[in-house]
């Protein structure tokens, strides 16, 4: 099949461009650690109260401005639905569901994460800037799904 | 064989309206349930006693994503199939019937049960929450009847072939049943869940689901769901525009080597609609982020063509310099007019789509207003303002009327309408979601949270925006119902076009659909055979379902 001399430096071009997108993404991902949350753990969705680290939710410190936020989603809430840490922290949240999927979302961050049951979900962040951030859940769970909210108050 | 008619049999044109009645009823009712949905999201108004918000999202969702498209989809491609291949023989004709029974009955069974509040689930009804079973058998019927359709279409190829053996099957048919074919292996998957997960569970035959299982099963079907939505589009700009205004298909080989590889690429990247889940590892969803980039490339061939079309027909009429082309096409036309706008507006939508693909940046996006402004564009201005510029020929040329300078000119109107109405409204929408504004959320400030507050005049936009397109609606089915009722009789063309002199011979191979088949199948098991197999071994305790609405 001939192609047109104009469609295929038209093809190179754009394709070149995809090509380049792929390439910084996989560096990204595979050289920074940037890839999108994937953890792999799974849990008992019935039983994560009895489960650790789940049967303990809350905020632990485990370095030098770095802190672990455990933490568990169900209908229509966040435990713990507020936490608070000094400016230039950084959080490493680990997540699970007791019931339905929910979505982690932290306005004015990168934080967006799945949070099926059945699996621990991580994702970590540093929190800069002062202020009262917003944490909806973003995967409709139902009727009081615009209800679902916290905060993470970084002082 | 006697010559072909260029009218469309009288008994196969009652068959493709059917459809297309059952399509514009359901665009009718979902555009109510959008508008509202607007209204409701500024806070403008709270929702009668009843009728929750999810509710109406789940029927706006089913009924122009699924019902609207899929009816038009095979009318559309019945027409085409009777114009291009002549008469339907008796059994793909009876097919066509059957497949359409059996998919209204599922639609009627779905939305029953999505009024009664039995259903609200929204339309990817995501496990563990839990809807009716007759909720999922309407959804299996609805798919059923839709692969009956497609055996119909596929019958009808076969005898044709038969009969003309040796000889290159006409274009417009080929894509259809290229799409026919994508929408049978990508409804596989859902199929697959709802039959062995979805209903039992719902049944209580069984205690529990698996979640991430269901979920892949939905997206293996997710994404080739909108390229069933494109290609149609597709075939109406490679082969229908070309004749109306008044050029050549460029290339017929390139036409079908794009519909090859839409086949080839659009199943195995359903990754992508779950970059952000735990449970898949991040190699199998970046392999599958390549997959999708390659599915650009058929695109950016089409892209290519149609210009090209457009240029070499311009000249053909005495344009000169790098843009006369441009003044040579039709604008007046609205069977150009709203297609066109629909190409131009795929630009930006093609755009989004690429964020949205790129694994990471998936992120900043996922699962906010910026996603639904993204396919506001795609399927519900590219997709939707191309069948609506298919109808305003297709229904007068199958109800034996003409598409008069009037109804020309609301079309026009309706056209600039829904250009406007969803600049508005998809901006708002792309705009308020870089901002962290969820999508599927009904009216809230979260506590008065400063960073929602600030949303609200995004969604005031929106709604704007939204009522703009509901009365880009109501002017759509004034001209529907003048086209299938009221229109004067005469005979409207179904523009087919023919290929360019210049274009050379089309390689058989193209038309080798077990080849393509089994290399697509390849494909796929490449894709998500692995992730597949860890996510069965690894899995958690299944789920038990919840009814939360
Ligand atoms: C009158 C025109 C329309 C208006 C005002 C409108 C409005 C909306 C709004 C406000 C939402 C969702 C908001 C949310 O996530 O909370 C939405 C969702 C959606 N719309 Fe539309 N829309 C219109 C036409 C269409 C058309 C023509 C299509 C498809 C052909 C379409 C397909 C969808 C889909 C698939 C969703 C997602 C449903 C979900 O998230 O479950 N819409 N629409
Ligand atoms: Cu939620
Ligand atoms: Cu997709």
């Amino acid at each position: 099949m001939k192609m047109h001399r104009s469609e295929i430096i038209w093809l190179t071009i754009s394709f070149g461009m995809l090509l380049g997108f792929m390439l910084i993404t996989g560096y990204q991902t595979f050289a920074l650690g940037m890839g999108p949350p994937s953890n792999q753990e799974t849990i008992d969705p019935q039983k994560v109260d009895q489960t650790a680290p789940f049967d303990n939710p809350g905020l632990k410190k485990v370095g030098e401005k770095e802190y672990e936020a455990v933490m568990t989603m169900q209908i229509f809430s966040f435990n713990p639905n507020e936490i608070e840490i000094p400016a230039g922290s950084t959080v490493h949240f680990t997540l699970t569901s007791k019931d339905v999927v929910h979505g982690f979302q932290v306005v004015g961050t990168n934080i967006n994460a799945m949070v099926p049951p059945g699996y621990i979900q991580k994702i970590s962040q540093k929190f800069d800037k002062p202020g009262e951030y917003l944490v909806l859940c973003n995967e409709y769970c139902g009727a009081g799904h615009q209800a679902m909210t916290m905060k993470i108050i970084v002082k | 064989m006697s010559k072909l008619s260029t009218v469309v049999d009288r008994r196969d044109a009652k068959l493709s309206m059917a459809h297309l009645y059952v399509g514009y009823v359901a665009v009718l009712i979902g555009a109510i349930a959008g508008l509202l949905q607007t209204f409701v999201r500024s806070g403008a108004i709270t929702l009668p006693a009843g009728i929750g918000y999810y509710q109406l999202l789940t029927a706006h969702g089913i009924l122009l994503a699924l019902v609207f498209t899929t009816y038009f989809i095979v009318g559309f491609l019945y027409a085409g199939m009777s114009r291009t291949m002549g008469r339907f023989y008796d059994l793909p004709y009876r097919l066509g019937w059957l497949g359409f029974i059996i998919m209204t009955a599922g639609t009627v069974l779905t939305t029953i049960m999505v009024l009664l509040n039995e259903g609200t689930v929204l339309y990817t009804f995501y496990a563990p929450l839990k809807a009716s079973p007759w909720f999922y058998i309407g959804l299996t019927l609805f798919i059923v009847g839709s692969w009956v359709a497609g055996f119909g279409m596929f019958r009808q190829y076969f005898i044709w072939r038969r009969v003309n053996k040796g000889k290159l099957s006409p274009l417009f048919s080929f894509m259809a049943i290229m799409t026919m074919v994508l929408w049978l292996v990508a409804t596989l998957g859902v199929a697959v869940s709802v039959i062995f997960q979805f209903i039992p569970w719902s049944f209580g035959w069984v205690d529990t689901i698996n979640v991430l299982l269901s979920r892949t099963l939905f997206w293996y079907f997710g994404h080739p769901l909108v390229y069933f939505w494109l290609l149609p589009a597709y075939i109406a700009w490679y082969v229908v525009i070309p004749k109306i205004i008044g050029g050549k298909i460029f290339s017929d080989s390139l036409a079908r080597l794009s519909f090859v590889l839409f086949l080839l690429f659009s199943i195995p990247v359903g990754f992508h609609h779950q970059l952000l889940e735990s449970g898949i590892s991040p190699f199998w969803k970046y392999i599958q982020v390549v997959l999708t980039f390659m599915v650009i490339i058929p695109s950016l061939m089409t892209a290519f063509s149609l210009f090209a079309m457009f240029e070499l027909s311009g000249r053909e009429k005495g344009a000169r310099g790098l843009f006369g082309w441009v003044k040579k096409l039709p604008w007046g036309d609205a069977r150009f007019f709203a297609p066109f706008m629909g190409m131009l507006i795929f630009i930006p939508a093609g755009t989004g789509g690429i964020i949205n693909a790129s694994n990471q940046l998936n992120q900043m996006v996922h699962n906010t207003l910026w996603v639904t402004g993204h396919f506001h564009l795609t399927v519900a201005s590219t997709v939707a303002l191309t069948f609506f510029g298919i109808s305003y020929w297709l229904i007068p040329h199958l109800t034996g009327r003409t598409l008069t300078k009037r109804m020309n000119l609301f079309a026009n109107i309706q056209t600039i309408l829904w250009t406007v109405g969803m600049f508005f409204m998809s901006g708002a929408m792309h705009t308020v979601g870089l901002f962290g504004a969820p999508r599927r959320t009904a009216y809230t400030t979260y506590g008065d949270h400063p960073d929602a507050l600030g949303w609200i005049p995004y969604e005031v936009t929106m709604a704007v925006g939204g009522t703009i397109l509901f009365i880009a609606v109501l002017l759509l089915m004034y001209i529907v119902v003048n086209l299938a009722f009221f229109a004067p009789k005469g005979v409207e063309e179904f523009p087919i076009g023919e290929v360019a002199e210049a274009a050379e011979r089309t390689p058989a191979v193209l038309e080798n659909w077990r080849l393509w088949i089994a290399v697509s199948a390849c494909l796929i098991l490449l894709a998500y055979t692995i992730p597949v197999i860890d996510m069965l071994e690894h899995s958690p305790p299944g789920s038990t379902g919840f009814k939360l609405w």
